[in-house]
């Protein structure tokens, strides 16, 4: 047994639980709670197995490095931190119904990490810069907090759509149930978009940190403006924006629930647009 | 300026989940104020929405413009005309341009003025005393549940004493009108954590600003076996910056894994300072030197074209000496003072592991001079009649230093530890207050109690139920169930 073994078993089981927990909302089958949950909480086990083992191997080929060094690596464990919110969230708000909002997201990042033709998945050296207990904190906190603020969007694309529904039945009066009355109040998702968000801006804001101080180590300047580091800034004033709105002015529900989506947006190009996107374009017009 | 100033009355309920009665006692604070239109401009946090979304949107653009190109790559991207107006409006050096500085320089300005304005707001909320509180409050208070107890009110206050220490509520009481009312709270210095993170980042600006006006970013190539005792600004105008000290480099060592991937930049440096050492460290990449508030990094390297170094050691009588040999300028060197000479007389590589090979030409005044192969970095024994020398050459290198003066980054340090505490005190703490009115009403002796927190309400209401239940299980209260 090795660990991507371990972690292609883990992607599947993630689909396997999306899945479910998109059957569980459609078809109102909430006796499959259980199961999904139980699929779920054994993927993330084993996925917790999974990148343990990698970290073994990297010693048993003599590199010996936390399994957190790569865009794989982050990927890997995006989907981890994700997966273990929302079954903090599910046991926190009692209801399966948020999982096909969520656990999706887990399994696309795994199912990128394995597939994806822009990096490898082998176990490499760490090249000089990487070489810091600092990438260990700062990569574990920013993904905590890109994780939280990945459930908070799909909490808030779940208000929309149940907010979105319910101006729908107010104009055409009651037309029968539907699948979206199963969803938890708008109060209720309302308030879980709040304390995800919360949740995450504290690691965000502790993961920026850890990233400047390393900077600082390993450069000399703690902040310089770098394309990477300007995004997570602009992701967190994002945030620090709807936490004072909210709190200050008032703003609630749909303005929240589109500054979640909004945010992961802005969560997904620090990630992904950065790397790939932004210098890209730079390579583009530098041909 | 399109931020509209409106009255800000109403939302002041939200900042804080304070009861009216606190609210009347800040009133005399929020009015004074209020008047001065400037000052309630800069206390809006609709200005620091304003603030928050302009200085997203407007980073954007630093990262999808090149910043610091030359005027002649902005002319090729985007256009004589484009390129102008960039120009005009500091897009190629956005950071420090004078817009983007002065929206932090207002966005600092926001968040000084709204927190002076609300430190005596919170400053009381934290400090307040609670058992003057108007009865009329804690009748209408959200969590609230009444008892009443068989016994007199002297009694009946002792019990609820001792039910709330059990419960981990110490209480303080007051002789009140119509009764005694007592009142326990935990941590309510939370009310300050808002200061806090709101404090930090003003301290991570400051911090900033001393680094910008009293350090100094530089950088310094230094040839191994050479010192420097200046290093240089990264603009070429700017005079060399002397240190007050030497660095010396003594060497240089890179190592890469099998896969051919670089390991390890390590320089070897020593400080010397009038003649004597007094520092020497060997840094790596994550690793820096300090000395006199200056730290030196690791930053980059150089092959210097055409030398090496060598050092070679006679096993007889283990003299060793270091050398600087050069190829193809000049091929043999000698020991001083001895009767060795060597030198390289072909160079060929690099192989598979980025190894150069030399040919050396080795002679010590007896018999045939050696010619022999050698792999760089290796050492290498050569025989001779009646002896035999150990020998090492490797490429020269020099190392590339950068070097950081900041006095104000532990400001900067400070404002983030800061921060981080004071978000974990702002959203995991809560500032929970329990009040206890005892009362004799028409010979029945009344025990209200009630409670408020400003955050977790629904953890603050299982806490309250607990509590009921301890008031209800105890032998000489019951329920009220009129
Ligand atoms: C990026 C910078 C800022 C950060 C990280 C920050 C952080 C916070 C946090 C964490 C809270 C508590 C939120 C809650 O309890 O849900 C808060 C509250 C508040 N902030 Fe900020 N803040 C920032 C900038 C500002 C600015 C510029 C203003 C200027 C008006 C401001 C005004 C307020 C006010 C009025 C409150 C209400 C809390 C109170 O006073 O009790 N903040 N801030």
């Amino acid at each position: 047994m090795n660990s991507s073994q371990l972690l292609n078993f883990t992607t599947f089981a993630y689909l396997t639980a999306s899945i479910l927990y998109i059957a569980i909302f459609v078809f109102r089958a909430e006796k499959l709670g259980r199961l999904a949950t139980i699929i779920t909480l054994a993927a993330w086990l084993v996925q917790t197995g999974g990148i343990g083992l990698r970290w073994v191997e990297s010693y048993q080929m003599g590199y010996g490095h936390a399994p957190l060094s790569n865009m794989y690596e982050s990927l890997v464990f995006f989907a981890w931190a994700i997966a273990i919110i929302y079954l903090w969230l599910e046991w926190k708000f009692k209801t399966p119904l948020i999982g096909a909002f969520a656990i999706p997201f887990a399994f696309f990042s795994m199912a990128y990490a394995s597939f994806s033709t822009q990096f490898g998945s082998e176990i490499k050296p760490l090249i000089p810069a990487l070489q810091s207990n600092w990438l260990i904190g700062h990569v574990v906190t920013c993904f905590i907090g890109y994780a939280s603020f990945a459930v908070a969007c799909g909490l808030g694309i779940m208000y929309l759509l149940k907010d979105h529904h319910e101006r729908n039945k107010k104009g055409k009066k009651s037309s029968g149930t539907s699948i979206i009355d199963n969803l938890p109040a708008l109060p209720i998702i309302d308030d879980a978009v709040h304390k995800t968000i919360i949740f995450g801006f504290v690691w965000l804001s502790t993961g920026i940190i850890a990233g400047a101080i390393w900077a600082n180590e390993a450069w000399g300047t703690y902040w310089s403006w770098d394309p990477k580091e300007t995004w997570s800034l602009i992701t967190w004033f994002l945030y620090a924006a709807a936490l004072h709105a909210r709190l200050v002015r008032g703003w609630k529900g749909r303005r929240i629930a589109w500054i979640a989506v909004l945010g992961f947006i802005s969560v997904i190009f620090t990630y992904y647009g950065v790397n790939f996107l932004l210098s890209g374009l730079h390579s583009y017009g530098s041909q | 300026m399109f931020i509209p100033v409106g009255p800000d009355n109403e939302h002041r309920y939200y900042w804080f989940n304070f009861t009216t009665n606190d609210l009347i006692a800040l009133k005399t604070i929020m009015t004074k104020k209020k008047r001065n239109p400037i000052w309630k401009f800069f206390t809006s946090v609709k200005l620091a929405l304003f603030c928050l979304f302009t200085l997203a949107g407007a980073s954007i653009i630093g990262t999808i413009v090149p910043q610091n190109a030359t005027t002649g790559r902005y002319i090729e991207l985007y256009g004589h005309s484009t390129a102008k107006f960039f120009q005009l409006l500091d897009i190629p050096n956005m950071y420090d341009s004078w817009w983007f500085l002065g929206l932090l320089a207002l966005f600092a300005m926001n968040l000084t003025i709204c927190t002076i304005d609300r430190f005596p707001h919170l400053w009381k909320l934290a400090t307040m005393d609670n058992l003057n509180t108007k009865l009329d409050r804690l009748r209408k208070m959200g969590m609230r549940k009444v008892f009443s107890a068989g016994s007199n009110t002297q009694e009946a206050v002792s019990e609820v004493q001792t039910v709330m220490a059990q419960a981990g509520w110490k209480t303080k009481q007051r002789q009140v009108e119509g009764g005694t009312l007592l009142f326990s709270q935990k941590s309510p210095w939370t009310r300050l954590g808002v200061i806090v993170v709101h404090v930090s980042i003003l301290l991570i600006f400051a911090g900033a600003l001393v680094g910008k006006f009293y350090g100094y970013k530089a950088s310094v190539m230094i040839p191994e076996g050479s010192s420097t005792d200046v290093v240089y600004r990264s603009t070429p105008e700017h005079p060399p910056i002397p240190l007050g000290f030497t660095v010396r480099c003594n060497k240089f060592l890179l190592t890469y894994y099998d896969t051919g991937m670089p390991k390890e930049f390590r320089s070897d440096l020593i400080i010397q300072r009038d003649g004597k050492v007094v520092k020497r460290k060997s840094i790596v990449v994550n690793d820096p030197l300090q000395y006199d508030g200056l730290t030196f990094y690791q930053a980059s390297y150089q092959a210097i074209n055409g030398q090496f170094t060598a050092q070679l050691s006679n096993e007889k009588t283990k003299a060793r000496q270091k050398f600087i040999l050069q190829y193809p300028t000049s091929q043999a060197i000698k020991w001083p003072g001895k009767n060795i000479s060597f030198g390289i007389v072909d160079v060929s590589g690099p192989d598979m592991m980025r190894r150069f090979q030399y040919k050396i030409w080795f002679s010590d005044g007896k018999g045939q001079p050696s010619t022999f192969w050698m792999n760089q970095g290796s050492s290498v024994r050569i025989k001779r009649p009646g002896n035999s020398y150990l020998l090492t050459v490797s490429p020269r290198f020099a190392t590339g230093l950068q070097i950081a003066k900041d006095p104000g980054v532990w400001i900067v340090y400070t404002g983030c530890i800061m921060m981080i505490l004071g978000l974990i005190v702002i959203f995991f703490m809560s500032h929970r207050r329990i009040w206890v009115f005892v009362s004799e009403e028409k010979g029945k002796t009344s025990i209200l109690v009630c409670g408020q927190s400003n955050k977790d309400k629904i953890g603050f209401e299982k806490t309250m139920r607990a509590l009921y239940k301890r008031f209800a299980t105890s032998q000489l209260i019951v329920e009220d169930k009129s």
